[in-house]
Parts: C-alpha cells; sequence; structure tokens
C-alpha cells in the first residue's frame, strides 16, 4: 500500500487527451486544453498519419507528468497501443477510454471495464446490463 | 511431533509461554480487525463495481450527445471552427482538483473538476453557430463532468482492489501461519513443562526411597553393633572367646 501515489491534494490536475481531431476540438471547446511556455500541449490529435510510436510516446508521456490527474484516450488509439495501456496500472494518472464519433464504444476492449465485467460476472450481477 | 518446523524457536519457561499466550491473543483480535476491514473494503467495492458499470454505459450517451452537439456546430459554423478552437488554445480553464477520501483506512483519490476562468472562445463562431457552439461547448462540459466522475470511480476501484488484495493476504497469512505456529509453540511449551514437572516428581521419589534405604541401612547397623556389644559383655563375664559367646547369643 505504501506504493501508492499520493498527488498533493490541493494541486489541480490537467486532463490529457489523445483522440480525434473532432473529439479533441469539442473538449478543446470545453476549456480543457493547455499549452504551456515550450509549446507543449496536454493533447495529441491522431489522424491517419500519426504513427503508433507516436501515440505510444504521448501516452507514457502524459502518464508521467505531474500535473496530469486523467488521461483520455480514444477506444480506437488505445486499441493501437493496447499493450502500453494493457501494461499500465497505477491509481493515478486515471486512464480512461472514451468512445470516438467514428468508432462504436466496445466494453470488450476497455482494460478496466473488462476486469469489472469479470467480477460482476462471478457476482451474477451483470445478466440485466446486457 | 507435527509441525514441528512450525513453531517459534523458545526456551520452554513460564514467562515466554505467558508471552506467546499474549502474542496469540494479539494475532487472535488483529486477524479479527483485519477481517471486518476487509469486509467493509468490499462493500465499498461491490457498490464502486455497479457505479461504473452504469457511468460507463451513461458515458456513452453523453459521449453521443456531445459529438451530435459538435456535428450542428460544424455544420452551421462551418469546417473550419476546429482550427480556430485549436489554434486558440492558451491555458486551461477546466481542472481537476484531486482530494482524498478515507475508507477504512484507505485513502482514495476523488476528483473534482473545476473552471477556473471563462473559456477565451468567446468569438468563436461570432459570425454564425455562435448557439450551437455554446451548446456544443455545454454538452461537452457535462461530458467532462461524466469523465471525471468516472475517472474518480476507476482509481477509487485500482486502489480498493489493490487494498482488498493486500488486507486478504494479511488475514490469510494471519490465521493460517501466525497463529498455527503461535498454537503449536504453547502445546510445545506446554508439553516441555508438563516433562519436567514428571521429572521433578521422579527425582523427589527417588531422592526419598535413597533417604529410606539410608536409615533402614543405619538401624540394620545399629542392631549388628547392639549384637556385638551385647556378645563382647557376655565373653568377658564368662571368660570365653567372643565367637563362642556369640554362639551363645545365636542360640
Amino acid at each position: 500500500m505504501a506504493t501508492r501515489t499520493q498527488m498533493p491534494s490541493n494541486s489541480s490536475g490537467l486532463i490529457a487527451m489523445i483522440a480525434d481531431e473532432d473529439t479533441i476540438t469539442g473538449f478543446l471547446l470545453a476549456g480543457v486544453g493547455n499549452v504551456d511556455i515550450r509549446r507543449k500541449t496536454n493533447y495529441l490529435i491522431v489522424d491517419s498519419k500519426t504513427t503508433v510510436k507516436q501515440i505510444e510516446d504521448a501516452f507514457k508521456d502524459f502518464t508521467t507528468r505531474e500535473d496530469v490527474a486523467i488521461v483520455l484516450i480514444s477506444q480506437y488509439v488505445a486499441n493501437m497501443v493496447r499493450f502500453v495501456v494493457d501494461s499500465y496500472n497505477n491509481p493515478v494518472p486515471a486512464i480512461l477510454e472514451i468512445p470516438s464519433k467514428d468508432h462504436p464504444y466496445d466494453p470488450q476492449h476497455d482494460s478496466v471495464l473488462s476486469r469489472v465485467k469479470y467480477l460482476f460476472n462471478t457476482e451474477s450481477v451483470a445478466g440485466d446490463r446486457r | 511431533m507435527s509441525g514441528q518446523s512450525q513453531r517459534l524457536n523458545v526456551v520452554p519457561t513460564v514467562t515466554v509461554l505467558g508471552v506467546v499466550k499474549a502474542r496469540l491473543i494479539g494475532a487472535t483480535r488483529g486477524h479479527a480487525l483485519l477481517k471486518k476491514k476487509s469486509d467493509a473494503l468490499t462493500v465499498q467495492f461491490r457498490a464502486i463495481l455497479k457505479k461504473i458499470v452504469s457511468t460507463k454505459e451513461s458515458m456513452g450517451e453523453v459521449m453521443k450527445t456531445s459529438s451530435f452537439a459538435l456535428t450542428e456546430a460544424k455544420y452551421v459554423a462551418g469546417e473550419n471552427i476546429k482550427f480556430t478552437v485549436i489554434e486558440n488554445v492558451k491555458t486551461a480553464s477546466l481542472r481537476v482538483k484531486s482530494r482524498t477520501e478515507n475508507i477504512a483506512g484507505v485513502k482514495l483519490p476523488k476528483f473534482d473538476y473545476f473552471t477556473e476562468s471563462e473559456t477565451k472562445n468567446e468569438l468563436t463562431g461570432l459570425a454564425r453557430g455562435g448557439q450551437q457552439v455554446q451548446g456544443c461547448k455545454v454538452a461537452y462540459v457535462k461530458a467532462i463532468e461524466v469523465l471525471v466522475e468516472l475517472a474518480s470511480l476507476q482509481t477509487s476501484f485500482l486502489t480498493l482492489d489493490e487494498a482488498i488484495k493486500t488486507t486478504n493476504r494479511r488475514v490469510n497469512a494471519l490465521e493460517s501461519v501466525v497463529k498455527p505456529r503461535l498454537e503449536n509453540t504453547i502445546t510445545y511449551i506446554k508439553g516441555e513443562l508438563d516433562e519436567l514437572e514428571r521429572e521433578d516428581f521422579f527425582r523427589l521419589k527417588k531422592i526419598q526411597g535413597f533417604k529410606k534405604r539410608e536409615v533402614e541401612n543405619k538401624r540394620k547397623a545399629a542392631l549388628e553393633f547392639r549384637e556385638l556389644q551385647a556378645a563382647e559383655h557376655l565373653s568377658l563375664e564368662k571368660g570365653i572367646p567372643i565367637t563362642a559367646a556369640h554362639d551363645m547369643l545365636a542360640i
């Protein structure tokens, strides 16, 4: 239990994003975006030209940054770097897989939700959720 | 003896017995407490599980609504609104604050979102589609709200999972390692003490028998001595040799 990362409670964290252009635009409109002095953004726009390496680097960068509290990642992007997402299991920052417009949400692929479902199946409460 | 290795290496004395007994009581109490903690955490865990599933489902809805709002905004305000938005990013006005919640001694991080200042995108869509842009913004803030809630649930889920695992491990360790070991030690010490007591008893008996034999021997010696003296007396009186006197007394 001592390994748990503790964020200072008074600090304010950012919400980082790795998603397609439309999703990013929407969240930027809500005021999530942040650009620091070195022109470093807290989001990565994934389009057809983005390589898996770039996504992987961005994911690693966001998960190790001090000021990021939540990382939103589109599910289809998460599927591209599934091995990295699955191997990450720290509580802070939290990784959230979000649906994107062109790709419907599939709960089967979500690393956390699959665990939830697994636990639920043993308790047989999930029956009415389907 | 079963579980010879499963006991502590102690000197079997009454003092150590007391100490070990106290430790066993402590272990039992600790076990009960940890079990309670584990139960409390599990209850919390189940509640969070249920909440996660329902929030995940509602997230799909909210995201759909916000995507639709964005499409509306794009339709009315033109495709290039997104470039305006992306170019206008400066500092985040919508941030997340984390605080900790304490459940049965486990600190769970909770996220709250808050807006620092108004977004700077006021001029976006000024020409046309301002209403849609605002609507889109509201929809996405709502989405953020759900996502932040989901994030805190998810972190709690992971933290609690970890905490429950550790607690259960401790409970099991106390139950199946520490307590049997202490119990074995207590039986061992009791056995040894009984053994010592028996040995002591035996030794006392032995000494008693030895003393009795000694007294008997002395009595015999005294008797012989008296006989001898009587024989001597007789031999002096009658003027016969001492062996003859002996024979006379023996008849």
